[in-house]
């Protein structure tokens, strides 16, 4: 996996004043403000949003889905099956 | 076959509103260039978003304009079926950007960047003056522009910016960029009978006195961008009048090529 | 005609079961899709389902982005400033689309430089259609018309695929494509009903060029498509080549009547027996052709994607830089 990849970042879109934000997607940006303004651009250009949240996909925490067994998946995992998202011991670290 | 060019019957005021609608125009078609090919499908959706409001602009202010000239002219004559030399759109604007022309190269996105950042920054210093013109049509259609050309400013410093401090390489690009582009924004203060005009009778700001503004903001943007102001050179271009640069034809005849060849074509 | 993948993907072994854990898992997967249920990204699933699944969504993913390039040769010749707002609208919306598609593929353990990677090296496929030249602003009206008419038929089946991103990723394009087709048929009706001679001739000329090709959007016929079982119990293709490709003509049979243009297929002919339009035989070594490479223009296309990644290479670098440069004072202070 390239390092020069802009990180992924998790679109979150609120339609209307007095709704919840929702989850619409996700989009590459270099930093926080590029990924807002990209999010608006990608995501709201029919009027789809009144705000926005991104978030590092990194940094979301995502609950194990119910019937999966504990053999093997740890209880608190990543929302993406990236495998940088993982970060292991140097000595295993080149799988 | 081919469509005769129309005449504009010009006026100082019709010219001035001109100036205003052509530079929105033939940036935008400059800007279309590059939908396909950003440097990441994100900015491309990104810079679209930039022509189609400049598009936008460049249309009202056209229309607008048609009506003031008088002979009964719409948006689409008066952008496929003028010449050259009655198109008063800033030189800068009508440089190649991604595409060469006959004999220069096309720029890059530090070109395109920091293009998009001059002209933003001087459109939101007229559109800002523009919101009190004695005009209520032109005054409502700067109102709206000005929200928008808030928008590409900042979009577009923030380029400067991550490209001035971001690797050697793009800092390097972006100083060859300032040099090719700088010269040409001396056209953006000159002063002339056109800008007279239109301050005599309170229709919108002589270009002179944007100036100040333009240079306070570009200036603080530069500074981020580790950007050194270039010397001042004594070249002016006159797009402005209707005398252009080389590039401006075949601007012309790509974007007018179907409505020439189609005469009474309907769209 | 996206899940052309499928259909032009090599033979893939069935991995060896590594345990009876393993087995029991994929029977409950089973009958998970066979409920009707919707599979999640972090769910467990066949490595195969999983392989099928990045393939086919970006694959669709690089027909959107490829897609934006034979419209996009007009953005700067369009005939009104009303049309060129519209192109300038529609392609960017191919490229949004792109865009939820490479979003959804990422949640599998692919990545967008890998994706990216693929297409560039040519690996990875996009749907032939977009290896036809747009000669004239006709093939402009006419892609909206008939190709994109031809994805939305595709792509209504797709919102109910079992993997859920790729599922919520096809509601969100399939909201937007109606505008897309909509806008080429006016485009063509505007020409046809109100233009001039010439007009017309140029419409025509662009309806025989497009038509032929755009029934080989669906893909080959069902007798000769590989894989279209398994994926279709797994609910990725739900409608076979053969069925869409029908309903495609007998939709667009119709629409040619009221555009008033004459689809190029002298066998074309209602079928009353059958309740659906006869058609003639397709040019099979011509799609075979095409989707080898050898099309009017693969290379132009794909160069014009690589140029773009590798000219933007030290843009992506310079942001990067930036950001941690950023980052890593703000740290420190």
């Amino acid at each position: 996996m390239s390092q020069n990849e802009w990180p992924l970042w998790e679109v979150f879109v609120r339609p209307k004043a007095g709704l919840d934000h929702k989850h619409c997607g996700s989009l590459h940006a270099a930093d926080a403000k590029m990924a807002l303004q990209l999010a608006r651009e990608v995501y709201t250009r029919r009027q789809e949003g009144t705000s926005v949240w991104v978030v590092r996909s990194s940094d979301i925490t995502a609950s194990d889905p119910g019937d999966k067994p504990m053999l093997f998946d740890p209880m608190e995992d990543k929302v993406y099956r990236h495998p940088t998202f993982y970060k292991l011991p140097e000595a295993v670290d080149h799988m | 076959m081919v469509v005769e060019s129309i005449r504009l019957r010009l006026t100082p005021l019709v010219q001035y509103r001109l100036r205003i609608a052509d530079t929105c125009l033939i940036h935008a078609q400059r800007l279309g260039e590059w939908c396909g090919h950003g440097p990441i499908l994100e900015e491309d959706i990104a810079l679209t978003n930039l022509s189609l409001d400049l598009l936008g602009q460049a249309r009202a202010l056209l229309t607008h304009a048609g009506k003031v000239e008088g002979q009964g002219f719409d948006e689409d004559q008066l952008a496929f079926l003028r010449d050259e030399g009655q198109f008063f759109n800033l030189t800068l604007v009508e440089q190649p950007s991604r595409k060469a022309s006959a004999h220069a190269p096309g720029g890059d996105f530090a070109d395109l960047v920091l293009r998009n950042f001059l002209v933003a920054t001087w459109l939101k210093a007229l559109y800002g003056r523009l919101v009190s013109s004695s005009d209520a049509e032109l005054a409502a259609i700067a109102a709206k522009a000005l929200k928008e050309t808030r928008y590409h400013q900042e979009h577009a410093a923030d380029w400067v910016v991550r490209l001035g401090d971001g690797t050697e390489e793009s800092a390097r690009r972006l100083a060859a960029a300032l040099d090719r582009a700088w010269p040409y924004t001396h056209e953006m203060f000159v002063r002339d009978a056109v800008d007279d005009a239109a301050a005599a009778s309170a229709l919108g700001p002589r270009r002179d006195e944007l100036a100040a503004d333009w240079q306070r903001g570009v200036a603080a943007v530069f500074s981020d961008a580790k950007l050194a102001l270039p010397a001042a050179t004594p070249f002016v271009s006159t797009g402005s009048n209707g005398v252009h640069s080389e590039h401006m034809g075949f601007v012309l005849a790509e974007m007018q090529t179907l409505q020439r060849s189609f005469p009474g074509g309907k769209w | 005609m996206y899940t052309q993948a499928m259909d032009l993907a090599p033979k893939e072994e069935r991995a060896k079961l590594r345990s009876a854990e393993e087995a029991e898992l994929e029977a409950r997967f089973e009958a998970r899709i066979d409920a009707g249920d919707f599979i999640e990204a972090k769910d467990w699933m066949p490595e195969h389902y999983r392989k099928t699944l990045v393939r086919q969504i970006s694959q669709h993913a690089h027909s959107e982005t490829v897609g934006m390039l034979p419209e996009g040769n007009w953005i700067t010749r369009a005939p009104t400033l009303k049309r060129k707002t519209i192109l300038l609208a529609k392609v960017q919306d191919e490229a949004g689309h792109g865009l939820y598609l490479y979003s959804a593929a990422e949640t599998l353990g692919t990545s967008r430089d890998q994706m990216l990677d693929a297409l560039h090296s040519g690996k990875a496929k996009y749907s032939s259609i977009f290896n036809y030249p747009t000669l004239t602003w006709a093939d402009v009206g006419v892609i909206g018309w008939l190709v994109d008419g031809a994805a939305i038929m595709n792509q209504v089946p797709l919102t109910r695929c079992s993997y859920a991103p790729y599922a919520r990723a096809m509601v969100r394009v399939c909201r937007e494509e109606s505008f897309h087709q909509r806008q080429g048929f006016d485009s063509l009706l505007v020409m046809m009903n109100e233009g001039t001679d010439a007009q017309r001739v140029m419409v025509q000329d662009a309806v025989d060029r497009w038509w032929w090709p755009s029934l080989m959007m669906f893909g080959p016929p069902d007798k000769d498509s590989v894989h279209g079982t398994q994926s279709m119990r797994w609910g990725i293709k739900r409608i076979s080549n053969d069925d869409l490709r029908q309903k495609f003509v007998d939709a667009t049979a119709e629409q040619a009547k009221v555009l008033g243009v004459t689809l190029p297929d002298p066998l074309l002919a209602w079928n009353a027996e059958r309740g659906h339009y006869d058609f003639g035989p397709i040019d099979w070594d011509e799609f075979w052709r095409v989707v080898g490479g050898h099309g009017p223009c693969n290379k132009e296309r794909l160069a014009a994607r690589v140029k773009a990644w590798d000219d933007g290479a030290w843009v992506r670098e310079a942001a990067l830089a930036h950001e941690s440069r950023r980052a890593a004072k703000k740290e420190a202070a």
